[in-house]
């Protein structure tokens, strides 16, 4: 990795690390809910980024995992059952049994049919939780207390949650990176370029792809009940099919297949939206066209723009 | 059975403005292999350019022709603004500029006409009853919804198997390069394409304006039904999008119609009716994942089409 894109994503994660700091001292208390926002959005990000950067699964349903994550934390908290302890392993087994369930099927089929399953699986649970009459349907639910840690964590302080989800963010983008240098990533990065080849050096990259889908969806689970934390509501909407392509959109203006691309792609794609609609209700209309003209001349997103995006 | 009658036709109204809807989508994805989420928006400014058009003129007939050529011109200057720039991109771009051109169109909307949304009032001559057989009325208009769907569905299939641009069009579905290298103007050709679908969609909404209400977003849950039907008809299939649009738009009705009564016998009568219609939806999406899984190329695969 070249020195400047160390640098940039040091220093991106000096500036995250340093915001409860600079929200004490400015006094703008919106900055940290803003941020904690980005941070837990960015591990849903680098998730997905984990199968659609390097392992080229484009899904345009990775905000299931969001949904199932939130829906188990805020189900269980329904029930008072609100100890961390059991809600968050609940969560993630559950994230991780839909990905191997679905992913077994989806990984079948190629491209844009890839796509296309993903995207149906993730509407089959949203008119899941629609239909949940009993935790809200279309209403929504909302969570009276957080994650309880017997008293070792208190994430109703809002600092200690930020760190809490920054910690988690800082673990999710150590695995990758580390993943994405081993011989599994080399698998599935190879599995991308050309899955025939792969096949043909005597490596079945269906189970390493599976793999690989099952450990994102997991992450994004952990982002789904940090998302309910942070905002004490869960409802359909967190797993729209709108929702799933913000994603897809954060992770490309990050710069797909790099490390901290989507992270950086996430503070853009939140802090634009803040920063337009400071300057006018009907920010969407400048952000629209600054997408189509991101489709269109994009290298590679902001990672590319450093020109650290090795692709090969 | 009169019920029964009178659900089906429902189901047949929604079916054929889902075939509108898809059958520009899946000529679109066939053909120039360009995955349009934006598709949903077309309709929805359809709907929005009717309704304005008819209260500036004081009348449905003008509103509802004025806006269809309006689209039209929308969908060929969208096509050579940006979507012509897209075709030998992946994928991915498809995503990242029709998923920016939704909310562009969604912000313009509301800019333009409000947040509130419009609605389309029907004249006399429409919102009258019809006996369909004796003792059960129906709604003329809903009868006319059906009689253009099925009018359009005609003059597609016509279209497409029997003229010359049809030719080209299915030409184009199975192999773009030999087509454009026995001298066609592809790109001419792919804007016709691109303008019919934007049109075909702008319909789809003018007819379900009096419906539902005219609102922003309106395209987007219906857009993904869209895509439901062109994956179990088969991508590039105007035949294809047809029979699923009729299987999944009964299939929808019908189940919302008949699942709360069935429900009922299970869960208390709130519980019921929040379920039937979230059931109805999912038994559509495993339609489609089983699709997806055991047959992707769809009821009626494209000759040497897409792989």
């Amino acid at each position: 990795m070249p020195r400047l894109a160390l640098a940039f994503g040091l220093g991106l994660l000096a500036v995250l690390a340093a915001i409860p700091l600079l929200v004490k001292l400015t006094g703008v208390v919106f900055l940290l809910t803003l941020f904690t926002r980005i941070v837990i959005l960015a591990i849903a990000a680098v998730s997905l980024n984990f199968i659609l950067g390097y392992g080229g699964m484009i899904s345009l349903g990775h905000a299931v995992y969001l949904g199932i994550g939130g829906y188990t934390m805020g189900i269980l908290a329904h029930h008072g059952i609100t100890s961390g302890f059991v809600q968050w392993p609940v969560a993630l087994a559950l994230s991780a049994l839909f990905a191997l369930a679905t992913g077994a099927l989806s990984l079948r089929t190629r491209g844009v049919y890839f796509l296309m399953i993903t995207l149906s699986f993730a509407q089959m649970v949203y008119f899941l939780t629609v239909g949940l009459d009993k935790y809200g349907g279309d209403d929504g639910l909302t969570i009276y207390k957080r994650s309880t840690f017997a008293g070792l964590l208190d994430l109703s302080d809002k600092v200690t949650f930020y760190y809490v989800c920054f910690a988690l963010l800082i673990a999710c983008v150590f695995a990758v990176w580390r993943m994405s240098r081993s011989h599994f990533g080399m698998v599935i990065r190879g599995a991308k370029s050309n899955d025939r080849r792969m096949q043909a050096l005597g490596i079945s990259t269906y189970r390493y792809r599976l793999t690989a889908y099952v450990i994102a969806g997991t992450m994004c689970g952990l982002a789904g009940v940090l998302l309910a934390n942070h905002t004490d509501f869960i409802n359909p909407e967190m797993l729209s099919w709108t929702r799933s392509g913000d994603l897809i959109i954060m992770v490309l203006l990050g710069g797909i297949g790099t490390v901290i691309g989507p992270v950086a792609g996430t503070v853009a794609y939140l802090v634009l939206e803040e920063g337009l609609s400071g300057v006018t209700e009907h920010w969407q209309i400048f952000l629209g066209p600054l997408l189509v003209l991101a489709a269109l001349y994009r290298h590679g997103g902001i990672a590319g723009l450093l020109s650290w995006n090795r692709r090969d | 059975m009169i019920l029964f009658l009178e659900q089906f036709l429902n189901g047949l109204q929604f079916a054929l403005l889902l075939f509108l809807l898809a059958a520009g989508l899946t000529l679109i994805f066939g053909i120039m292999d360009l995955v349009n989420l934006a598709h949903g928006s077309l309709y929805m400014v359809g709907a929005y350019l009717a309704a304005y058009f008819a209260r500036m003129l004081d009348s449905f007939v003008l509103g509802v022709l004025l806006a269809l050529p309006a689209a039209l011109l929308l969908g060929v200057v969208l096509e050579i603004l940006v979507m012509r720039r897209l075709y030998s991109r992946d994928h991915l771009d498809h995503v990242l500029a029709t998923f920016g051109l939704i909310l562009f169109f969604n912000e313009a909307v509301r800019l333009v006409w409000g947040p509130a949304g419009l609605t389309l009032p029907l004249p006399s001559f429409l919102s009258v009853f019809l006996q369909v057989l004796p003792g059960v009325s129906y709604p003329v208009y809903r009868l006319t919804i059906i009689a253009v769907g099925l009018l359009v569905a005609g003059l597609l299939y016509y279209l497409v198997q029997h003229t010359r641009i049809g030719m080209l069009i299915r030409a184009g579905a199975s192999n773009r390069e030999m087509v454009g290298a026995l001298g066609v103007n592809i790109k001419r050709l792919y804007t016709i394409v691109f303008g019919v679908g934007a049109c075909l969609a702008a319909l789809a909404g003018v007819m379900a304006a009096p419906i539902l209400t005219v609102q922003i977003g309106m395209g987007e849950n219906i857009l993904i039904l869209a895509f439901v039907v062109i994956v179990i008809g088969g991508i590039g299939s105007v035949r294809g999008a047809f029979v699923a649009a009729i299987i999944v738009g009964v299939t929808d009705t019908v189940g919302r119609a008949y699942l709360p009564d069935i429900l009922r016998l299970m869960l208390s009568p709130t519980a019921a009716s929040t379920a039937a219609p979230a059931l109805s939806a999912m038994f559509i999406y495993l339609l489609m994942s089983s699709f997806l899984v055991f047959r992707p190329e769809g009821l009626f695969p494209a000759p040497g089409g897409r792989r």
